[in-house]
């Protein structure tokens, strides 16, 4: 029985969608390192970069932690993610997102004393949308908050 | 299917449902907009600059819809070479490529407040780059395969297809890898985004997913028109060259 020349188009082009799909995967997973905007303080302290090299660093800024020092434009602050948290120094205009307890991204590189030095920094936002009647509470008030709302 | 191989048929239809798409989606995109800039209510870190969500994501959805519309349409193109799907395919390109730029436009405009930088070399930021230049590949080939020949449109529904692996690589770009974009705010079943945002955010998606697809229609019923008269002159050539 002859098939269908439809059905072998069909059949062709699934194997080569599924071979395609496939590939895509593969070169994501092979990329899930390197694709990577930034590290993370838990990755930082297990395996620091060389001193001198450059590298991002991203997290969430500690709350209480965040100090201006005496001369009114260095700020040091601490990055954890909840399982390492390392202490940062930055002098330079500050993004206006940038708060104690909100996302981070740091560029710069890792002091010899364990202090990373940053050239620029990054506010992030994150996925939360919160209206501004809601300041006052904390971020995880507010996604209660949302979340019943909802 | 292919109940709308007929051209006759497809035209019938769209004469009366392109104009009931592009002035449903005008007014609901228009109303959803109005809403968005001067009723809902000022972010708790970003402030007014939220307001811009209300055009970026429908931008971001559509030129990610764009893509797969011309990968459903290649697929159809390829398996069962349905007439109407290579000019679906084509009219799905332009208002994509266009969403999608708007879509990078206003990310960098909210970029810079809200982070700090207008561009970032982040997994999602590249990916939809990639998207756009996609887009101007797969115009460009087609307007090429169109040039040559008895108009082949096997090459450019090939890259269509293709080209679709960048699509789930844009969504989980922020899944998979830390990025300086955030992950989504709404997903299956929750959203990270209070009512305030979340209603301007949907009514708006919806009227500029109805201007999209006003606008697809057009673009196929002006192609078909094309290639109508195209057809038309070329009788008229062979019957006089006959004479």
């Amino acid at each position: 029985m002859a098939i269908k020349a439809k059905h072998q188009r069909l059949v062709l082009l699934a194997i080569a969608l599924i071979v395609l799909i496939g590939a895509g995967l593969l070169a994501a997973w092979a990329l899930r390192n390197q694709a990577s905007y930034f590290y993370v303080p838990s990755e930082i302290v297990a395996d620091p970069p060389a001193p001198d090299r450059a590298v991002r660093l991203g997290g969430m800024v500690e709350q209480g932690s965040l100090r201006t020092e005496a001369d009114g434009v260095t700020i040091a602050f601490v990055v954890q993610d909840g399982d390492a948290r390392v202490p940062v120094r930055f002098s330079g205009i500050i993004p206006s997102l940038f708060v104690e307890g909100s996302g981070v991204v740091a560029e710069g590189r890792m002091g010899r004393n364990g202090v990373f030095i940053a050239d620029n920094l990054l506010a992030k936002h994150d996925e939360n949308y919160i209206p501004r009647e809601m300041q006052e509470m904390t971020t995880a008030q507010a996604e209660r908050v949302v979340a019943e709302t909802r | 299917m292919h109940g709308f191989a007929n051209p006759a048929r497809f035209l019938r239809i769209a004469r009366w449902l392109m104009p009931l798409c592009l002035g449903a989606g005008i007014v609901i995109a228009t109303l959803a907009l109005g809403w968005g800039l001067f009723r809902a209510p000022p972010e708790r870190l970003q402030g007014d600059t939220v307001r811009i969500v209300f055009l970026h994501v429908p931008a971001a959805w559509l030129g990610m819809a764009g893509w797969m519309g011309i990968a459903a349409a290649s697929f159809t193109e390829l398996v069962w070479r349905h007439p109407l799907a290579g000019i679906a395919a084509r009219g799905c390109a332009v208002p994509g490529a266009v969403f999608t730029a708007v879509c990078l436009v206003t990310g960098s405009l909210w970029g810079r407040p809200a982070w700090g930088t207008w561009w970032v070399w982040d997994g999602r930021l590249t990916s939809m780059l990639v998207l756009l230049f996609l887009y101007f590949g797969w115009m460009a080939l087609s307007q090429a395969s169109e040039a040559s020949a008895g108009g082949h449109t096997r090459a450019p529904a090939i890259f269509g297809l293709v080209g679709a692996v960048n699509i789930p690589i844009i969504h989980y770009s922020v899944i998979w890898w830390n990025s300086q974009h955030q992950p989504p705010s709404i997903s299956m079943g929750k959203s990270a985004m209070d009512a305030a945002f979340l209603w301007p955010l949907f009514a708006s998606m919806l009227g500029f997913s109805l201007i999209f697809a006003g606008v697809v229609l057009a673009r196929m019923r002006a192609i078909l028109a094309d290639q109508q008269a195209d057809a038309r002159l070329r009788r008229k050539a062979m019957a006089e060259a006959t004479y």
